[in-house]
């Protein structure tokens, strides 16, 4: 993933909302002003606040914080619905804060496509026709749009009701057909903008599912927003923590959970569980640590999480793994380092060894 | 004590327009006598009962069944009272004043709809006039104009854009920001926006304008007989001044069956027979 394309990169941007905003630009650049400072001295509102993050091919990258922090303004810096006050945004490469109108529409109507939490269709439209409403405004001739757009419902399981209207469309339907109007102009970035949120949790699941094999399968990069932090790890690749406009974790669902980078990460994390995020690897005990014999015990993978390895240990009567890498015991995991690691807490300490 | 007197300063303004414009408004009066002149022809072309026919079909296609009985019924009242070509003048001064209304109110209203400032500037003005009696601009434009249907127009205008300018901004602030962001995030063009997204999400709120801009320059037909501008209104003022409670009353009516008739139809033009 690291070495694949970077499609969406985004150096120190920031974003500044009220009237003296360029004082306010200029005096984060030549000071450093934090943003309580801005608020004080100039009564502006810093939205985002040096954000830096980089979306590659193939990504999902989730974007986690509670309202106010920013992520929605923050996502719409991405395709320039909101000029940055600072920074650079590439797409692709390209700037899009140096594009011209015409330029800017190309790139957005090819390249990005975003999805809405209130989904944002059209009421005198049916379904077909809202799906195609992104290729309709690029001016491709209706056989073609309308092609595009039932492959696309098809995609998300709506081949049925490409002529019904939106208001006859439970949520969980309006959001498919919003993915699906997103997925007809067959964009490489989807920035979906806390699509899930306003639907029952039943249904959230099943759309997260959906949407996580389908981007995948397509080969799609998406940023997804969202407030939800179980929302962030069932979905993302990568995530980032938000706070107060800036981002203050950005990694794997596992190094989030591990090694909070602050108490507010912390308190964020703690009641998420553990058991589909931590893997062998991280629990294990290295071999040379481990006093016992380890032939004998039964061999695991170290990305085998720990939810996999408490049913391999309960199915044997030994009280401990050996992880298997490459033909090699590289580690020893416990049941106490199993138990630590539900905890989230990392298994190295040496008690583990004693066990 | 001093005395304010704006007709003091707007009098002599007045007459300097007359006096030096004179050839424009001799031009405009041309050309709205002309259209008006064209469209009642065209009304009183047919036999009443082949342009009630036809009115009913509009109705039909245009809101259903219910439309196209309730039009016909309006139309045949005015045949059946004999107020047949004074309706149809009517329709026509009325026809003409809400194009004219609503092609000032609209791009006006989109504009103001955009920008604050120029509503701050423009609602005052809105305020002014409708609540200054029409009875007040139809000096002034009988003086530019002469007796007649133009100055009956203008008037009609005036107290039609109003409301048409207040609820097309309405309208327009109304369109949720999703909606627009969506077009901006799809690249469509933002004459694409204003058509494709805009347009459909005010049409309920511009229906309603159009609505009160037809309702209020009905009521300003009664005003335009006064100027002699002919119509039911004329057939008011005289059942007025020669107190026929009877005219009156069948002229009063006539015009309550032109509203609806002018309402439904416009309602299912625009509306169309969408789902609700």
């Amino acid at each position: 993933m690291e070495n694949a394309e970077v499609l969406i990169d985004c150096q120190s941007v920031w974003k500044v909302f009220g009237e003296r905003n360029a004082e306010a630009i200029e005096a984060i650049t030549a000071q450093g002003l934090s943003k309580r400072d801005i608020l004080r001295d100039f009564g502006c509102v810093v939205g985002v606040s040096d954000a830096s993050l980089q979306v590659h091919r193939g990504e999902i990258f989730c974007i986690m914080g509670l309202s106010g922090s920013g992520k929605s303004t923050l996502i719409r810096l991405l395709n320039r619905l909101i000029e940055p006050s600072l920074g650079t945004v590439l797409v692709k490469g390209q700037d899009i804060s140096k594009m011209d109108a015409a330029a800017l529409r190309r790139t957005r109507a090819e390249h990005i496509g975003m999805v809405f939490q209130s989904v944002a269709l059209l009421p005198q439209r049916n379904v077909l026709e809202n799906a195609a409403f992104g290729l309709e405004v690029q001016g491709i001739p209706r056989n073609e749009r309308n092609r595009a757009a039932a492959a696309a419902l098809a995609k998300v399981g709506l081949s049925d009701w490409t002529k019904h209207y939106p208001s006859e469309l439970s949520g969980g339907m309006q959001q498919r057909v919003g993915l699906a109007r997103a997925l007809a102009a067959d964009p490489e970035i989807i920035l979906m903008d806390e699509p899930f949120s306003a639907l029952d949790p039943l249904i959230r699941r099943q759309l997260q599912d959906e949407f996580r094999q389908l981007t995948k399968e397509l080969g799609k990069s998406a940023v997804f927003i969202t407030h939800d932090l179980d929302e962030a790890i069932r979905i993302g690749d990568r995530i980032a923590i938000m706070k107060d406009g800036a981002l203050i974790q950005v990694g794997t669902a596992e190094d989030i959970v591990m090694n909070p980078a602050d108490q507010y990460v912390a308190d964020f994390v703690a009641g998420i569980s553990r058991l589909h995020l931590i893997k062998a690897h991280s629990v294990m005990v290295p071999v040379v640590d481990w006093d016992g014999p380890v032939d004998d015990l039964p061999r695991c993978d170290p990305e085998a999480d720990i939810d996999a390895l408490i049913a391999q240990i309960t199915e044997t009567s030994a009280d401990a793994l050996a992880v298997q890498e490459d033909g090699r015991v590289v580690g020893v995991v416990s049941v106490r380092n199993l138990l630590l690691g539900v905890r989230g807490e990392a298994g190295t300490d040496p008690i583990g060894a004693e066990a | 004590m001093m005395r304010l007197d704006p007709g003091a300063f707007l009098a002599p303004a007045v007459d300097w327009l007359n006096a030096n414009f004179h050839p424009l408004f001799a031009v405009i009066t041309d050309v709205i006598e002309a259209v008006l002149g064209g469209i009642e022809w065209l009304f009183l072309l047919p036999p009443p009962f082949v342009l009630i026919a036809l009115v009913a079909v509009a109705g039909y296609a245009l809101g259903g069944v219910k439309t196209a009985i309730l039009a016909a019924l309006c139309l045949a009242y005015c045949w059946v009272m004999d107020l047949w070509d004074a309706s149809m003048q009517t329709i026509a001064l009325v026809l003409v004043a809400v194009t004219i209304a609503v092609g000032i109110a609209f791009p006006l209203g989109i504009y103001a709809a955009r920008h604050r400032r120029l509503e701050a500037v423009v609602r005052p003005i809105l305020d002014a006039m409708q609540t200054v009696p029409p009875w007040v601009y139809l000096i002034p434009a009988v003086i530019i104009f002469s007796l007649g249907t133009v100055p009956a127009v203008i008037a009609t205008i005036v107290y039609g854009v109003p409301p048409m300018l207040r609820l097309t901004t309405l309208a327009f602030r109304g369109v949720p920001t999703d909606l627009k962001e969506l077009g901006q995030a799809i690249g469509a063009k933002p004459r694409t926006i204003l058509f494709k997204i805009e347009l459909p999400a005010a049409t309920p709120t511009l229906v309603v304008g159009l609505n009160q801009c037809i309702l209020l320059s009905l009521a300003m037909v009664v005003l335009a007989g006064l100027v002699g501008a002919g119509g039911l209104g004329a057939e008011v003022t005289r059942g007025l001044t020669r107190m026929e409670m009877g005219l009156g009353l069948r002229a009063g009516l006539a015009i309550v069956a032109v509203a609806l008739l002018l309402d439904r139809l416009s309602r299912g033009a625009l509306q169309g027979r969408r789902k609700a």
